[in-house]
């Protein structure tokens, strides 16, 4: 036994480093370099799961029960897989929307009903307090085992002015005022309290971990020298067994497992630490496998315990095995072991009143009391009134009565009824959220009345199966009614309710109350459709994750004044954070100043949010709606608003349509324009060489006339000579003028076409004749290649001979003279035929090749240019064309190139090649576009 | 001392004509057929005056002009152009590179004869 | 919530762990034997527990599961306050 000075020293000293731990943990979070910004830590937070309970009630159960202590474990471990998709749902809708408590969550959720978070509120405290006075149990338990003499009975009960159990109340009551209620947090994060929880994990796993090394290694001689000696013993070799004596209790089994699964998410402190404290999301996947890890760690050796406590203490220890952790160490004289896993007893009951108890609290000042105080008109409308400290104060009240009813009840209450099932009974009473919470989250249609019903029905239900006959089994109502029902009526016992009898307790209880409370939600839920202000929260919750803030829709109608706001922020909020936010708001959304923040729907839900997070969301929408002017929202105002948005996310995309198509149309004008203004500038080209071409002879016509004008004695010769050029210049004047009219004209598409027959033979024949007198001229030689047989053409004749006179004047223009040679052939194939015109002139520099079609383009050199437009090839190329033909200039044979020819007379070169143009005409025109001869 | 004047022009008509006109009018005329030989007439023959045509095969007249005043000892050569392009942009164009004076064709003979005057600096000899 | 296949594997090893630690399959370990000295039913109790973290722990955090979720920017998760959109967002539908 320890002397009781030293156990008290030893649990205040470990306070106090809790404590420091908190606080530095706070302060590191003021810094910016958060500790609990870290997976790890997170998930050694949700070990607070790990209650008192786990050090001593699991033992116990084991001890009478073999495995029937891990359903409760297994349970969460469950939940967790599941984990990565719900609880990232509540986070991210706690979040969004600023949810702070289970009571927020729920009320929020079914259209922001204070009656419905005050409801959620009172089942939490009812549902908790037991649990707390558990944990109030094992401490005092513990430490009447370490202090007293073994031998000494157990006080009685005691007056509660010397009962530790009060006093360890009292000073865990300080310490949660100190955690969890020193200043308002809009987001209600306790850093300092989740660095401490966690740093609590790991001293309880610790320490549970030694004692049962302890007993496994220094008791006995490792687990199968235990286990072996378990055999043993009949008893407890039936505790290593399924079945123990009897029919296995499948139904308690999977009730538990139930029970605890809904219990790690929807109990206060699981939900505090879960989602409100949850830093990133990214951290629950860590989160969702570490802490079953740990929980399984913290029950490996709870059986050997259990067993090694049975052997050691004989099979009549089994009342207490609940003590083992504690009795086994100090009857082998280790009482350091004993003080040690006794602080690790403690760390695990702090840790789950200090979380439990915030966040209790939390829900009793934001959810029961401000409402009322609401109501209080003077309250509401004070003006200059800093009303951040009475909501602190009345947090801090809160807490302490939470701690207080813990105490009362296990006074009243807690000697009589073993731990474990006082944990249970909690288990099941938070369980009725979990109807309404699940629901909410995947189901639009469930409605406030729907939620109202299913938690007074479940509530109503739990009460009446589990709370009374435990209370009545404690002596504090006739236990009568518990074993005749009522009045004495048969079926409406409470632990065999219409009958069902053959389950214990917990499990009926468990079946009736879910049952009960899922077919009343369901069922009023559907009775009446949701209202617009339920639907709205409905959406928001729902589909949480597809809407991010910029298109979430904005469930709100009325008008408000930015300075009523701003005085609002002020009171629940503290002056200097008011201003804050506004600036900051004011800085996003580009305004200068806080003023001019126009008071839109955004802002009024912005500022909600924020007052949200320090009153809860019932509180929030009653202030906001005080000071601004609503309209009430109907579920078609809902569904506009929706569709609202969703246009606007429609026309944003649209928006981004248009002016991609903007862009891809700029670009095609930009081309277009490009192309314009290199047509544009062809046909100046073409026009400024139009007229150059028509301005060079009329230049010589003019001179020559002036001069002869001028000079009456001019010699006859000369004038003979003169006018010779003029007549000559008038001609080129004249042919050129026709030809260009000419090319507008087929270019334009305005030139007549007359289609005939053509006979190539004949038109070969005649073209070559008509040019017989310039060949003649130039001595040279015209040979014609016909086949016998051409076939009959579709073209107009008379354009086709302006391009065989073309082709053979260019030729003529071009051979040497003398000897001079040009050879036409004509080929036929099965779709067309092929005219050839060969010189054995110059040739034409591959270079050229192209430039030849141009319009105006001469060939020859400066010196021997010979008469010519330089139009009449383009001029027969057009022609060629438009009977679906093709002009060209054949590749030379060989890729020798043609000398240029230089300045001076012209030197006798070696034959050249020479240049051979030829085109291509098929049998019938592609379309028939040209008129036909009348 | 009679002023030599150079023609520049690639078309043999105009030739023609230009150089009856000015030996009429007293001048010595010297022929160039294209841009090349233009320059080398000019470098060897020093004209005081060039009746510079434009489209001229193997060197534009600008060209000419160009090379013509970027030679230090060719400063003092009057240089005429005279060419069918009349589009504004080739007058500048012209002026620019350093002609003393552009003319259009077709042009007046009464009036080149007179621009050519006033170029070497002669009172114009009246025509009938 | 999004139908993904990693939600899938997720509810299918749920209802994988409700079954395997239920009726009739618990029964199964229940066997008078024991394994390296330990009674066979609390040992496959606490294998098939460490089995399921195992998987669970592979279904959702190994890394490169890790790596494809982008970080969640959308809704704040710091005191900062909720961010309106910059651009002036809905007219506010005032009668």
């Amino acid at each position: 036994m320890l002397s009781p000075a030293l156990v008290i020293a030893a649990s205040l000293g470990y306070l106090l480093i809790l404590f420091a731990v908190a606080y530095w943990a706070d302060w590191r979070g003021r810094q910016g370099r958060s500790v609990i910004a870290n997976p790890w830590v997170y998930a050694l937070s949700m070990a607070v799961y790990c209650t008192a309970w786990t050090y001593f009630g699991s033992v116990g159960r084991a001890a009478t029960g073999g495995v029937w202590f891990l359903p409760i474990y297994l349970g969460p471990t469950l939940a967790m897989v599941l984990g990565w998709l719900v609880v990232r749902k509540m986070i991210r809708i706690a979040k969004a929307y600023r949810i702070t408590s289970i009571a927020d969550f729920i009320a929020s959720r079914y259209g922001k009903s204070p009656l419905l978070a005050g409801l959620v509120t009172l089942i939490a405290v009812v549902g908790i307090v037991p649990y707390i006075a558990l944990q109030l149990k094992a401490v005092s338990a513990g430490y009447a085992l370490l202090t007293t003499q073994a031998g000494d009975v157990a006080q009685a009960s005691v007056h509660w002015s010397q009962d530790s159990a009060f006093y360890v109340a009292l000073v865990l009551a300080g310490f949660t005022m100190v955690f969890g209620a020193r200043h308002l947090d809009t987001t209600e994060r306790h850093e300092g309290m989740v660095a401490a929880i966690a740093f609590e994990s790991v001293v309880k796993l610790v320490a549970f971990l030694s004692v049962g090394l302890f007993v496994v290694y220094n008791l006995f001689d490792g687990l199968g020298d235990l286990f072996a000696r378990a055999q043993a013993v009949p008893a407890l070799r039936q505790l290593l067994r399924l079945e123990q004596g009897g029919q296995f209790a499948w139904a308690q089994w999977f009730a538990l497992t139930l029970l605890s699964m809904l219990s790690v998410v929807f109990l206060p402190r699981q939900f505090q630490v879960m989602v409100v404290e949850n830093v990133r999301e990214s951290h629950l996947r860590r989160a969702v496998w570490v802490f079953p890890l740990y929980l399984l760690l913290i029950n490996l050796l709870v059986l050997p315990i259990a067993l090694g406590g049975l052997l050691y203490f004989g099979s009549g220890a089994a009342m207490n095995a609940e003590s083992f952790v504690l009795s086994l160490p100090l009857a082998a004289d280790q009482n350091a072991l004993a003080l040690f896993v006794f602080i690790g007893g403690l760390s695990a009951a702090t840790g789950m009143v200090i979380v439990e108890t915030i966040a209790v609290s939390t829900m009793v000042s934001n959810e029961l009391v401000l409402p009322l105080l609401l109501r209080w008109r003077h309250l509401r409308s004070g003006a200059g009134q800093d009303l951040s400290r009475l909501l602190l104060g009345i947090r801090r009240a809160a807490i302490l009565g939470v701690l207080v009813l813990g105490y009362v009840y296990f006074h009243l209450a807690g000697e009589a009824y073993a731990l474990v099932s006082i944990g249970l009974i909690s288990f099941a009473a938070v369980a009725q959220f979990a109807p309404v919470m699940l629901g909410g989250m995947y189901w639009k249609g469930g409605t406030r009345r729907g939620a109202l019903a299913g938690l007074l029905v479940g509530f109503a239900m739990w009460a009446y199966t589990l709370m009374l006959p435990s209370i009545a089994k404690s002596g504090w109502l006739d236990a009568g009614f518990v074993a005749h029902g009522p009045w004495g009526v048969g079926w409406l016992r409470p632990e065999q309710l219409l009958g069902l009898s053959g389950f214990d307790g917990l499990t009926h209880s468990l079946f009736w109350s879910l049952l009960a409370n899922l077919v009343a939600y369901v069922g009023v839920s559907l009775w009446r459709a949701p209202s617009g202000h339920e639907a709205s929260q409905a959406l928001l919750f729902v589909d949480v994750f597809e809407r991010t803030t910029i298109s979430s829709p904005v469930f709100w109608r009325g008008q408000a004044r930015t300075p009523d706001l701003l005085q609002l922020c002020e009171r629940f909020l503290g002056a200097a954070k008011a201003q804050a936010l506004f600036a900051d708001y004011a800085r996003q959304v580009g305004v200068r100043h806080a003023d001019a923040i126009r008071p839109d729907a955004r802002f009024v839900q912005f500022v909600e949010t924020q007052l949200a997070g320090a009153v809860g969301s019932a509180s929030a929408r009653v202030l906001v709606a005080s000071v601004a002017e609503e309209e009430t929202l109907t579920p078609d105002d809902v569904l506009r608003i929706l569709d609202e948005t969703s246009q606007i996310r429609a026309y944003s995309r649209a928006l981004e349509e248009k002016s991609r198509s903007l862009e891809q149309a700029t670009a095609e004008l930009r081309e277009a324009n490009n192309q314009l203004q290199s047509l544009d500038r062809l046909k100046d080209d073409f026009m400024s060489s139009v007229t150059h071409e028509l301005r060079t002879p009329l230049t010589s016509i003019r001179a020559l006339a002036e001069l002869m004008q001028a000079d009456e004695g001019m010699p006859a010769a000369q004038r003979q000579q003169f006018i010779g050029i003029i007549v000559a210049e008038t001609e080129r004047l004249t042919r050129l003028v026709n030809q260009v009219l000419d090319m507008a004209k087929i270019e334009a598409g305005h030139a007549d076409w007359h289609v005939a027959a053509v006979d190539l033979r004949a038109l070969v024949t005649q073209a070559v004749a008509t040019t017989a007198e310039v060949f003649r001229e130039r001595a040279a030689q015209v040979h014609v290649h016909l086949p016998a047989q051409v076939p009959t053409l579709q073209a107009d004749p008379d354009r086709l001979m302006q391009v065989l006179l073309n082709l053979l004047s260019n030729a003529a223009k071009f051979v040497p003279q003398p000897g001079g040679e040009v050879v036409v052939s004509v080929q036929a194939d099965a779709q067309g035929v092929t005219v050839s015109v060969q010189d054995n002139g110059p040739g034409i520099d591959p270079a050229q090749a192209l430039l030849v079609f141009d319009r105006f383009h001469q060939g020859g050199d400066a010196a021997r240019r010979p008469q010519g437009t330089g139009l009449g090839l383009p001029i027969s190329r057009q022609i060629v064309e438009h009977f679906g033909g093709r002009l060209w200039l054949e590749p030379p044979p060989t890729p020798a190139p043609t000398p240029t020819p230089t300045q001076g007379p012209p030197q006798l070169l070696p034959p050249a090649p020479g240049a051979c143009f030829s085109f291509w005409l098929p049998l019938q025109p592609p379309i028939a576009k040209e008129t036909t001869p009348p | 001392m009679t002023a030599k004047i150079l023609i520049a022009d690639d078309e043999p008509n105009i030739v023609i004509s230009l150089e009856y006109l000015l030996q009429r009018e007293g001048y010595t005329v010297v022929v160039a057929r294209d841009g090349n030989e233009a320059l080398s007439s000019i470098a060897t023959e020093r004209p005081d005056l060039v009746l510079l045509d434009v489209m001229m095969p193997h060197k534009s007249g600008f060209e000419v002009c160009q090379a013509v005043r970027a030679d230090a000892a060719l400063q003092a050569t009057k240089i005429l152009m005279l060419t069918a392009k009349g589009r504004e942009t080739d007058v500048a164009k012209g002026l620019a590179l350093g002609a003393n004076a552009y003319m259009t064709k077709p042009f007046s003979t009464r009036e080149l004869v007179q621009k050519v005057a006033e170029l070497l600096g002669r009172p114009t000899e009246g025509s009938a | 919530m999004h139908k993904g296949l990693g939600s899938q594997r997720l509810v299918a090893l749920f209802a994988g762990g409700w079954v395997l630690f239920n009726f009739p399959l618990l029964g199964l370990w229940d066997r008078d034997a024991t394994v390296w000295g330990i009674p066979v039913f609390p040992a496959s109790l606490f294998l098939l527990w460490v089995a399921l973290i195992v998987a669970l722990a592979w279904l959702v955090d190994r890394p490169s599961v890790r790596d494809d979720e982008a970080p969640p920017s959308a809704p704040p998760s710091d005191p900062a306050p909720l961010s309106p959109s910059a651009q002036s967002p809905a007219r506010p539908p005032q009668a």
